[in-house]
């Protein structure tokens, strides 16, 4: 069975290095570029994870996550938010917004992986 | 005959018959009984206290020397009773209105409480006030003495008994004269006492008299018909002194200070005055009417050289009739210590009020804290100032030695205290007497007396002969008893005539030549309109005040719990427990003082007198009323005027506060999106060089294209920290302007060959090279970089099918305008004012710069003096760059 991943992301070029790496992991990779209508493209693809950036076009990606969070079947849906901005305010509103991983950019690889890896893994024992 | 012993027996009797008449007369009084102490006939003969020792036995005297003068001392008083009752009438009732306590006090309080006025008049009544009360008590010596001459054998020492008389009648003073405080709760034991005085005086000196016509003349012709053969039945008149010491009488009717005592402070109700109007001339003219029998007879009878003095006593004693004798003594006994009496307390009363207490008050620190012990201070000066005033009239009376005749040293103290009468008078009834003008007239009139009159009367050698022949230094126009060459005149009339009238002189002159302080215009006003203003007062005492009403009021003040305490308190202390306190005097005083502590003295009172309504409220109270409003409502004003300032500062603290978070916000932003910027590029930069790295069998082709992401990534990050220096460079001032010259159209030349090179969408540009012949001084790079920045910005953003530029330039007032119109769809209208601030990318493409060129070119343009600006409504995306053209003119 084909796992899913919605990459929600508006720089090209970082959309399509995560795409080479999840897909070598033999993830179905989707994506959207903009923050507006991210939700109703995560409600209408139904991923097993999302990957989410916070500073995106039309509306950010903590607003995205809080509503996201606020369908009752997508409570569970493990998200992994990336951001660039740096700033240790932005992860305690991550967190209560109800992200799973909170990740700065730049990051290795390895490291989006493993994490990857690990949520998935908890997604799927529970 | 052990005459002498009884007499002093009798004598020591007849003062503990006084004490014990003070005593159940004060009783009588504090327990509200006793209406005919306040009646007017008390009043009437306690103002006979007028006629000292020196009237009793001075009178006979003077008539056996001079003849009929001695009347004049008579009719002073009896003028002014029945001619000027209305006058005495004013000053009852101004006393009265004004609660004052002595003439002193009167007189301060008419010229704006001044204290200074207040120590002149006290000063001035102790000095006439001492010899006066020796002149007493010589009296008493004096007849004593007659007594002991006819027997040797008796107890008679002359030295301690004048001592033990003194003290005896210090004592009296004290502990019937400072009982209370309040100078409104009058002394009725006092006063009793000295009527009673009086009847005894009057009573022997008829009884002399009687005895001497019918006893030893044998009837009223027989006594005629002496008359007439003696020399004082010779209508032997000297004019001027006679209206002199008639008008001396009648002034020091009026300001002496125990006359002032009488008339005034123990004065109960006003209408008393009507009565005293007629009664008063009748006791003066009984005590008138057997001087000349006695002295006539006592001429004929005794030996050439008695003491025409002491007929009275002496008349007599030659005739057998002991008890006659001592009789008539009791009546100079009487007359001398009723005026000790209240001349002591009329005298301490100035002394403590205006000498001891103001200096008492000045060397305590904490003068906040009057309440209770201030009472305590206020009576002890009291009784320590008569007991020194009593001590200074004994140790006069042993000093002078007792020489002079009896009626000349009365009638120098009546000239001294006389000196109060114009400032007195003038202040009753002439709004424009002013304080200056009192002091000036008192002062000159005390210097004159003292020059003219006391000096030169006081022997011994204090004034030297020939200062009085010749006068000072051979001034003979300063001789002291011919004053600027008025010779001929009794010194007497001498000084009197210059004294008062130079004094009443001053008084009017300065008067008019200074200005009055608003309160002793207000009290002038008070004084001289008295029956305008006031109500006949009735004092706090026998007040129909109501104590609910108190009770009321004091509620409101205090506070229901404190006010109910304290009435009930006072209820238990008058026996009355249960019920409501009756008004008594005291129990106001109470009262006052415990309001005083919460709305301050002159609000307490006044409020207590609006309800008792027995005394009017003065105007000295609406003033401190007045004056404790106006601070409170200073203070509050200060507080507003603080809390304003508080409120000022407040705000611009919250400004400037919002400022700084504001900056603060705009910091973070900013930081937040210079790191996000180069974090971004750093993203990809570091996952495709991760990805070339760990992938194996990466195709030729994926190689290539990772890389070239990888070096557009590289020059996208340099571009970034190229713009955040450059605006870093220009936000800090730091900017080093590279002024050259140039034509307008070669910068633009530049410009758009230089941001069309090499861009794969073709951008049309559009200029009118004639308009852009325009001369430039300016910094031609920097500027060059705006046009850079705005034909890129066209080129990259423009969204029509076939993108156009127009350039176009003019030349407007002094400054060139070059507008960049292209005919894309431009910026949105709510992007229109975000456009050139810093990060404020509009549109999502992603080829562009971080967001920072229009702001580095709004930057650019304020350096260079000039401006940007978008143009809305031009269709597409529309710029303004306009400079000023003085550089140009200045290249020129």
């Amino acid at each position: 069975m084909s796992r899913k991943v919605l990459l929600i992301e508006d720089e090209p070029n970082i959309t399509e290095a995560i795409r080479f790496l999840l897909t070598r992991e033999g993830w179905n990779v989707e994506t959207h570029a903009e923050g507006g209508n991210a939700v109703e493209a995560i409600l209408a693809a139904r991923p097993d994870l999302v990957i989410l950036d916070v500073m995106l076009p039309g509306k950010s990606g903590m607003d995205v996550l809080r509503e996201l969070r606020e369908h009752e079947e997508m409570q569970a849906l493990p998200v992994l938010m990336l951001t660039a901005r740096g700033q240790s305010r932005d992860r305690e509103m991550a967190e209560k917004a109800g992200v799973s991983r909170f990740m700065t950019k730049p990051f290795s690889n390895t490291e989006v992986l493993t994490a990857v890896r690990d949520l998935h893994a908890q997604a799927s024992r529970t | 005959m052990a005459t002498l012993n009884v007499l002093i027996l009798v004598c020591l009797a007849y003062v503990v018959l006084l004490f014990g008449v003070a005593f159940a007369a004060d009783r009588m009084a504090a327990a509200g009984r006793g209406r005919w102490l306040r009646s007017p006939r008390i009043y009437t003969l306690s103002l006979s206290i007028y006629c000292t020792a020196w009237t009793f036995y001075g009178a006979v005297g003077n008539a056996a020397r001079s003849g009929l003068e001695f009347v004049t001392i008579y009719l002073g008083p009896t003028l002014v009773m029945i001619s000027w009752w209305w006058g005495l009438r004013k000053l009852v009732r101004v006393g009265r209105s004004q609660r004052v306590t002595s003439i002193a006090d009167l007189i301060s309080s008419r010229y704006g409480k001044s204290n200074t006025l207040a120590i002149c008049v006290t000063i001035l009544a102790v000095l006439g006030g001492t010899p006066y009360i020796a002149l007493q008590l010589q009296s008493i010596t004096l007849s004593f003495s007659i007594f002991a001459e006819a027997d040797p054998s008796g107890l008679y020492r002359e030295g301690a008994s004048v001592f033990w008389v003194a003290a005896g009648l210090a004592m009296f003073a004290i502990l019937f004269g400072t009982r209370n405080l309040d100078a409104n709760e009058r002394h009725h034991g006092v006063v009793t006492a000295i009527a009673l005085e009086s009847v005894v005086k009057l009573f022997a000196l008829l009884a002399v008299g009687i005895f001497v016509v019918w006893g030893v003349a044998g009837g009223v012709t027989p006594m005629m018909d002496r008359i007439d053969a003696s020399a004082i039945g010779r209508w032997d008149v000297d004019t001027g002194r006679w209206i002199t010491i008639t008008f001396l009488s009648a002034a020091a009717f009026v300001c002496l200070p125990r006359m002032f005592q009488v008339m005034v402070v123990e004065n109960d109700d006003e209408a008393h005055l009507r009565t005293a109007a007629w009664a008063f001339p009748l006791y003066l003219l009984l005590m008138s009417l057997f001087v000349v029998p006695i002295a006539v007879v006592g001429l004929d009878l005794l030996p050439a050289g008695s003491n025409p003095d002491l007929f009275v006593l002496t008349v007599p004693l030659s005739q057998g009739n002991d008890w006659l004798a001592m009789l008539s003594f009791i009546g100079g006994f009487s007359s001398a210590t009723s005026m000790v009496i209240v001349t002591a307390m009329a005298l301490s009363t100035m002394v403590s009020n205006h000498l001891v207490m103001p200096i008492w008050l000045n060397t305590r620190e904490r003068r906040s804290s009057i309440s209770g012990d201030v009472r305590g201070v206020v009576l002890m000066a009291r009784r320590v100032s008569i007991a020194a005033i009593m001590a200074l009239g004994f140790f006069y009376y042993r000093l002078s030695g007792g020489g002079a005749a009896l009626a000349s040293i009365g009638l120098v103290a009546f000239a001294g205290i006389s000196q109060i009468l114009p400032a007195l008078v003038g202040g009753l009834f002439w709004r424009g007497a002013t304080r200056t003008g009192a002091l000036v007239g008192l002062s000159v009139g005390f210097s004159l007396w003292v020059y003219t009159l006391l000096l030169p009367g006081m022997g011994g050698g204090v004034m030297s002969a020939s200062v009085i022949e010749n006068g000072p230094f051979g001034l003979g126009w300063l001789r002291p008893q011919a004053l600027f060459g008025l010779e001929g005149l009794d010194p007497m009339t001498h000084t009197v005539l210059w004294s008062l009238s130079l004094n009443a002189l001053a008084f009017c002159a300065a008067s008019l030549l200074s200005f009055p302080s608003p309160l002793e215009r207000l009290q002038g006003a008070q004084f001289v309109n008295v029956f305008d203003h006031s109500v006949a007062p009735g004092g706090w005492t026998g007040s129909v005040a109501q104590s609910e009403d108190l009770m009321i009021m004091t509620q409101r003040i205090l506070g229901a719990g404190p006010a109910q305490d304290f009435f009930q308190a006072e209820a238990d202390r008058q026996g009355v427990r249960g019920r409501l306190p009756e008004p008594t005097p005291g129990f106001l005083e109470r009262l006052e003082r415990e309001l005083s502590g919460s709305v301050g003295a002159a609000t307490a009172h006044a409020m207590i007198g609006q309800i008792v309504g027995g005394s009017s409220v003065s105007v000295e109270d609406l003033l401190a009323v007045a004056d404790e409003s106006a601070q409170l409502l200073e203070y509050s004003s200060r507080l507003e005027a603080k809390s304003a300032e508080l409120s000022r500062t407040a705000r611009k603290l919250r400004e400037a506060n919002e400022k700084l978070t504001q900056i603060s916000k705009q910091k973070d932003a900013f930081l937040g999106q210079v790191s996000h910027e180069l974090r971004t590029p750093m993203t990809s930069i570091r996952a495709f060089s991760e990805i070339m790295r760990d992938t194996d069998g990466l195709s030729a082709d994926e190689t290539r294209r990772y890389a070239t992401i990888i070096h557009d990534e590289a020059l996208r990050l340099t571009r970034l920290l190229d713009d955040l220096l450059d605006l870093s460079v220009l936000e800090n001032g730091q900017v080093n302007l590279n002024m050259g010259d140039a034509t307008l159209r070669a910068v633009l030349d530049r410009a758009v060959a230089t941001a069309l090179a090499g861009v794969e969408r073709p951008l049309r540009v559009r200029r009118s090279l004639p308009s852009e012949r325009i001369a430039l001084h300016t910094d031609l790079d920097r500027l060059g970089q705006v046009f850079i920045n705005l034909i890129s910005n066209a080129q990259k953003y423009c969204d029509a099918a076939d993108p156009m530029l127009t350039i176009s330039a003019y030349d407007v007032g002094g400054q060139v305008v070059i507008d960049f119109v292209d005919n894309g769809s431009g910026v949105p209208a709510d992007a229109q004012s975000m456009v050139f601030e810093k990060f404020a990318r509009v549109g999502f493409d992603k080829a562009g710069g971080a967001g920072l060129g229009l702001a580095i070119c709004r930057e650019i343009m304020q350096r260079l003096g000039g401006e940007i600006s978008y143009l809305p409504g031009q269709g597409g995306a529309a710029f303004r760059v306009s400079l000023p053209l003085a550089h140009r003119q200045a290249a020129q």
